[in-house]
């Protein structure tokens, strides 16, 4: 794997903004992180794409020296996260997987503060902070206290605290969790300014759109370990040709609907609560094909597409793989089949 | 700057944090003017009858003994405010910032300094109004303060590790109540400790808050205190150093959830 080669060079490479090696972290008996390589270009903006408990948020702590690594090393803007913790700190910006801050301050007292305590100096700070409600569109709400915004305004000042020292390394773990589409999109054109101007942003997500859209890199974490990495582009091509989606009208034949399309792909087709995908081989004929089949088992079809895969299909092709080999075998489905013929819906 | 210089920047940053959230704080505000009120107009008029103090004034024994329980619990707003800084994330927030690792615990600390004035000057008032008298100098006066407000300093570190070990804001506030109720009770605070059974007096008479209550009622009212004041200052400067390592070590590892 070509990012994995980058990050076993020892001697710390100037270019990398973001380099860790081997990072190793347990919780007890839990393991978080089990070995995780990680190399960032200074400039650019890695995704860090997994599911709940991946060790995402895990990985973000390690990086901004909130925790000590069990085993491995890493650097920040060519800074080691343990022995230069002090220095780097000034270097970096975090946001938070849950928006830290006082509910207690108004949104401009929480900047300022904030500042200060980079070291920023008085004036400096309230400039800042001033120029930061701005960008972010807070300024009508900046002497309001923060426990009366809404959770969109919240996590905006959260970014916007992240900010204040203009750092060269942003950590944004899960930054738009809980925005509106709206506020989304506000806040990656905010972070694709920052990156315009040369900041490197690490940012951890569970949505492929955000890591489609923003991030360079993504690294595709489960179970603390990097299970795929490359751009947006080269994952969907590693999952491979055109991916058929198809709706069923039924969710109970769903186990039938995925039994019957299986040959058509070299792949399990992944299930979705009523939709079913997969990767399909030819793509000359293949709804026709697939109509065929479903027709023939009497599964009603609500809507069915063919198209080029996105990370969602990536997601689900890496990551759930394992939980679908402890799931339903093809005798388990046929004997569901058996069981219930009643839900035999006419096309 | 300096780094110590920089060190008390950050401290006063955070201490005005801590008390710009009071005035916002209508239970904070009531626990910093009600309370104190309530518990000298309460002991006076309700116990002043039934407690022997022999050759004082009951208002006049009282006084020091509530105003150390007073301090005593002063702390708690670090307590609570640390915890919730912990659920809430802001803990990971400041710990990511170049910021002296310990000046959110000396700010908090420092906070509580500044409320705890604010007590007790509303508490001499109020004991003022209804008989109590000091009756020693202004330098004895002025070290009894002193005694009192070291003695808060204190007392706030160790809620500060209490804040920073409890799993919620809530159990914070209790866990801190647990431990000191039962402490000022137990002392020369609101009874004379001869009136205890033998045993209790073994305890109330080793108590810090016995030392402190009765180094203060000495230095307000002129009753024998030996060498208490030295005594209690001691047990406040081991308190805090004891306390502010154990806390700020706690900090250096505390992480939200
Ligand atoms: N403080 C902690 N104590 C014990 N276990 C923890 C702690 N923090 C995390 N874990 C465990 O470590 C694993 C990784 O957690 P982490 O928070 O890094 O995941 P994540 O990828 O950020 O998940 P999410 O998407 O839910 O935020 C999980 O199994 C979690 O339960
Ligand atoms: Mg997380």
């Amino acid at each position: 794997m070509a990012a994995g080669a980058v990050a076993s060079c020892r001697p710390v490479n100037p270019e990398l903004a973001v380099e860790a090696t081997e990072l190793r972290k347990s919780y007890g008996d839990v393991v978080a992180l089990a070995g995780v390589d990680l190399a960032v270009p200074a400039g650019s903006v890695l995704g860090l794409l997994g599911p709940n408990g991946a060790g995402k948020t895990t990985a973000v702590r390690i990086l901004t020296t909130l925790l000590p690594p069990d085993g491995g090393r890493a650097t920040v803007a060519g800074l080691d996260v343990v022995a230069d913790a002090v220095a780097l700190r000034s270097r970096i910006g975090l946001a938070g997987q849950y928006a830290a801050v006082d509910e207690n301050l108004t949104g401009f007292e929480n900047l300022e503060m904030v500042g200060r305590l980079y070291r920023l100096g008085r004036g400096a700070a309230r400039g800042r902070a001033d120029e930061l409600l701005e960008r972010f569109e807070l300024t009508s709400a900046a002497k309001r206290l923060v426990r009366t915004y809404s959770g969109g305004m919240r996590r905006r000042l959260d970014l916007a605290a992240a900010l204040v020292a203009d750092p060269p390394v942003l950590f944004l773990d899960e930054p738009t969790t809980g925005l509106d589409p709206r506020s989304r999109r506000g806040l990656w054109e905010t972070i694709e300014a920052r990156v315009a101007e040369g900041t490197t942003v690490l940012l951890t997500t569970q949505y492929l759109e955000e890591a489609d859209r923003l991030a360079d890199e993504i690294a595709v974490i489960d179970r603390g370990r990097v299970i795929a990495r490359g751009s947006a582009d080269e994952l969907k091509d590693r999952v491979g040709g055109e991916r058929l989606e198809v709706e069923l009208d039924d969710g109970l034949a769903v186990e039938r609907a995925v039994a019957a399309l299986s040959p058509m792909a070299d792949e399990a087709p992944v299930a979705q609560d009523r939709t079913v995908r997969l990767p399909v081989r030819r793509r000359g004929g293949a709804i026709a094909e697939a109509v065929r089949r479903l027709g023939e088992v009497h599964v009603g079809i609500e809507d069915i597409t063919l198209r080029r895969p996105t990370l969602d299909d990536v997601f689900l092709s890496l990551t759930g793989r394992v939980a679908e080999e402890e799931a339903s075998t093809e005798e388990e489905a046929s004997a569901e089949e058996a069981r219930r013929p009643q839900e035999v819906a006419a096309p | 700057m300096s780094e110590l210089a920089a060190t008390v920047g950050d401290t006063m940053v955070l201490a005005k944090r801590s008390l710009l959230r009071i005035p916002r704080a209508p239970d904070l505000v009531l626990a910093f003017t009600v309370q104190p009120i309530m518990f000298v107009l309460l002991f006076v008029y309700v116990f002043g009858g039934a407690i022997q103090t022999p050759g004082y004034d009951y208002v006049d024994f009282l006084m020091p003994g509530i105003i150390v329980q007073t301090v005593g619990f002063g702390g708690f707003v670090t307590a609570m405010g640390l915890a919730e800084d912990l659920k809430r994330g802001l803990i990971d927030r400041f710990r990511s910032l170049p910021m002296s690792r310990s000046a959110l615990l000396t700010g908090r600390t420092l906070a509580d300094v500044a409320t705890n004035v604010f007590s007790v000057a509303v508490m001499v008032a109020v004991g003022l109004l209804v008989g109590f008298r000091f009756t020693t100098g202004v330098v004895e006066v002025l070290a009894g303060f002193g005694v009192i407000l070291a003695f808060g300093y204190a007392f706030s570190w160790v809620f500060a590790f209490v804040g920073l070990t409890a799993s919620s804001p809530e159990s914070a506030q209790s866990l801190g109540f647990i431990a000191i109720f039962p402490l000022t009770f137990v002392s020369s605070a609101f009874v004379p400790i001869e009136s205890m059974p033998s045993w209790l007096q073994g305890i109330a008479e080793v108590n810090p808050i016995t030392i402190t209550v009765d180094a203060v009622r000495g230095l307000f009212i002129g009753t024998p205190y030996g060498n208490d004041a030295v005594i209690s200052l001691l047990w406040s400067l081991g308190l805090t150093l004891v306390f502010a390592w154990l806390s700020v070590t706690r900090y250096r590892r505390a992480v939200t959830r």
